[in-house]
């Protein structure tokens, strides 16, 4: 009996001491995965893109200003503000401003008329070009412009809302801790999901309080830091990475099933594109047990075999028992 | 013979009931399929009965121990070290073959002993060693953020899942020769008759 009580806290304690770092409600804090970028990457327009960065780098800037003949101080403008580590660390870590930016930027103060500049977008530089062919820009335009978002281009909405192209960094096709990528990608959407002033300039819809909406969802904290919201919020092309057609709330995947089965919606979205080196055998749809666990997707078929043996042999067994009764009466 | 307190029996129907409950909607969870339900219920459905009965079932556990230490009923699972081996062989021995040529019971009902040494030993596993674990990895699951997250080397969610289903897969494997071997008593119906009226028909009243 004792040794059963000793069992019983044993495991309880096994079982509770883990990592305790669930927090209440959505931790929205995003921590830079590998700030080894910034250290390791050598830009060769380092010192052309300092000169942007020594004024759009910092809240403030300083400059000579002739006409009053001396420093002035100055604040930047909250969106014209570049994160000089994020910008080293994205896709574009490798870009001159002036690749993308007019060479008149290089003169100061900026001409007027810049302020004009049309801007490039994704499609621009990466459509129809056969090195960056495996992403298939060309679909991935074509599903933006079936989704919700492209309804709210004329308000302003662009890929750059999501894709932020000073510090896009891509990071689900080779990603080695999953979660962080989760977090990542899901602070991409709640940029604006989660913050009324950032979604008010898109938008005339009212607040929404994520949580609250999401509250029908069994264990919302494990799911939000489990899964991205494109799971559930978009239409699965199978052409493409990641789906870009963002559904309309009411066509937003509600049911359990779609994950928690056999034939688990994960699979064709989330892990779709990890390796089968990864795979765990014996598991149905091992790979998501790399990163995570997933009742009634992950099946264990050798449990599954011994269980329907060990209820056949007990059945029969029973059915022998009842036979020699029934005989021997 | 009065054998099953009132206490007892209320414990007894009540953990039958949210059992059953709980292997369907635990079923229901493991196979769950996109399209095609075959004798199972939604998922969502199921996570929420199997969530409501699971805490009924660990409130019922907890009034079966309370009562065993307190009523004096824990006496009956005491496991005897004594010739233990040669019991467990003489009441398996007793279902294999003696049943059928009509022998005596070799552990006959009695006030002092209530289960045969097979029983005490079934129960006391299934009660004491499988329902705590079913418990404790099932209140994990309930609560993730509480289940660590690696245990040498494997998900500590994979660990507790596994624990579970093994634990339900087993207890459900009881349940089921545990209603089978009920039919072994004075007649195929008596015991059951037993858990409701409390009394127990002695073996001798057989044919």
């Amino acid at each position: 009996m004792n040794l059963t009580i000793f069992r019983y806290f044993l495991f309880l304690l096994i079982i509770t001491i883990g990592s305790n770092n669930s927090a209440n409600g959505l931790d929205f804090n995003y921590k830079q995965p590998d700030s080894q970028d910034s250290i390791t990457f050598n830009s060769p327009f380092y010192e052309d893109n300092e000169r942007c960065f020594k004024c759009h780098g910092q809240n403030k800037y300083e400059y000579n200003n002739e006409s009053l003949g001396r420093q002035v101080k100055a604040s930047m403008f909250s969106e014209r503000i570049i994160n000089r580590n994020k910008f080293y660390q994205s896709n574009h870590k490798s870009f001159s401003c002036t690749d993308c930016h007019s060479s008149d930027y290089e003169k100061f103060p900026h001409p007027g008329e810049l302020r004009m500049e049309q801007m490039y977008n994704c499609i621009d530089c990466h459509g129809n070009d056969e090195k960056f062919a495996q992403f298939n820009f060309e679909e991935i335009e074509s599903e933006y412009q079936k989704s919700s978002h492209f309804k709210l281009e004329e308000e302003g909405f662009s890929c750059w809302k999501c894709h932020g192209p000073h510090d896009y960094k891509i990071s689900i096709r080779n990603t080695s801790n999953l979660k962080e990528t989760i977090l990542y990608d899901n602070n991409i959407c709640l940029r604006c999901h989660s913050h009324y002033d950032q979604f008010q300039l898109l938008s005339e819809k009212e607040e929404i309080n994520i949580l609250q909406k999401h509250e029908w969802l069994p264990n919302q904290e494990t799911h939000f830091k489990s899964v991205r919201c494109i799971e559930c919020h978009t239409m699965v092309n199978d052409t493409i990475l990641v789906a870009h057609l963002i559904k309309p709330k009411v066509e937003a995947v509600k049911g359990c099933n779609e994950c928690h089965s056999q034939n688990s919606l994960l699979m064709t979205s989330l892990y779709k594109f990890q390796s089968k080196e990864q795979r765990q055998d014996g598991f149905l749809n091992g790979i998501i047990l790399n990163q995570s666990y997933v009742i009634g997707a992950n099946r264990n078929e050798y449990l599954n075999i011994i269980s329907l043996l060990i209820t056949g042999i007990v059945l029969i067994i029973i059915v022998v028992h009842i036979y020699f009764r029934v005989i021997r009466k | 013979m009065y054998l099953y307190p009132i206490w007892v029996r209320l414990w007894h129907l009540f953990n039958a009931i949210l059992f059953l409950v709980l292997i369907i909607t635990g079923i229901s969870m493991q196979y769950t399929d996109m399209k095609d339900y075959i004798l199972v219920v939604g998922f969502a459905r199921a996570v929420k009965w199997h969530n409501i009965a699971a805490i009924l079932l660990t409130l019922n556990y907890i009034f079966f121990v309370t009562g065993n230490i307190f009523s004096g009923n824990s006496r009956y699972y005491k496991i005897e070290k004594k010739n233990f081996f040669a019991d467990l062989t003489a009441q398996t021995g007793y279902y294999a073959f003696g049943i059928f040529k009509g022998q005596k019971h070799p552990f006959p009902v009695t006030l002092e002993q209530k289960f045969n040494p097979l029983q005490k030993l079934s129960y006391f596993l299934a009660m004491y060693v499988a329902m705590p674990l079913l418990i404790i990895s099932g209140l994990g699951l309930l609560f993730p953020e509480t289940v660590i997250n690696q245990f040498i080397g494997i998900s500590g969610m994979i660990l507790t899942d596994i624990l579970h289903i093994t634990m339900g897969f087993f207890l459900s494997v009881f349940m089921i020769i545990h209603i089978y071997t009920c039919t072994l008593g004075a007649r195929p119906t008596s015991l059951f008759k037993s858990m409701v009226s409390g009394y127990h028909e002695p073996e001798n009243h057989n044919d």
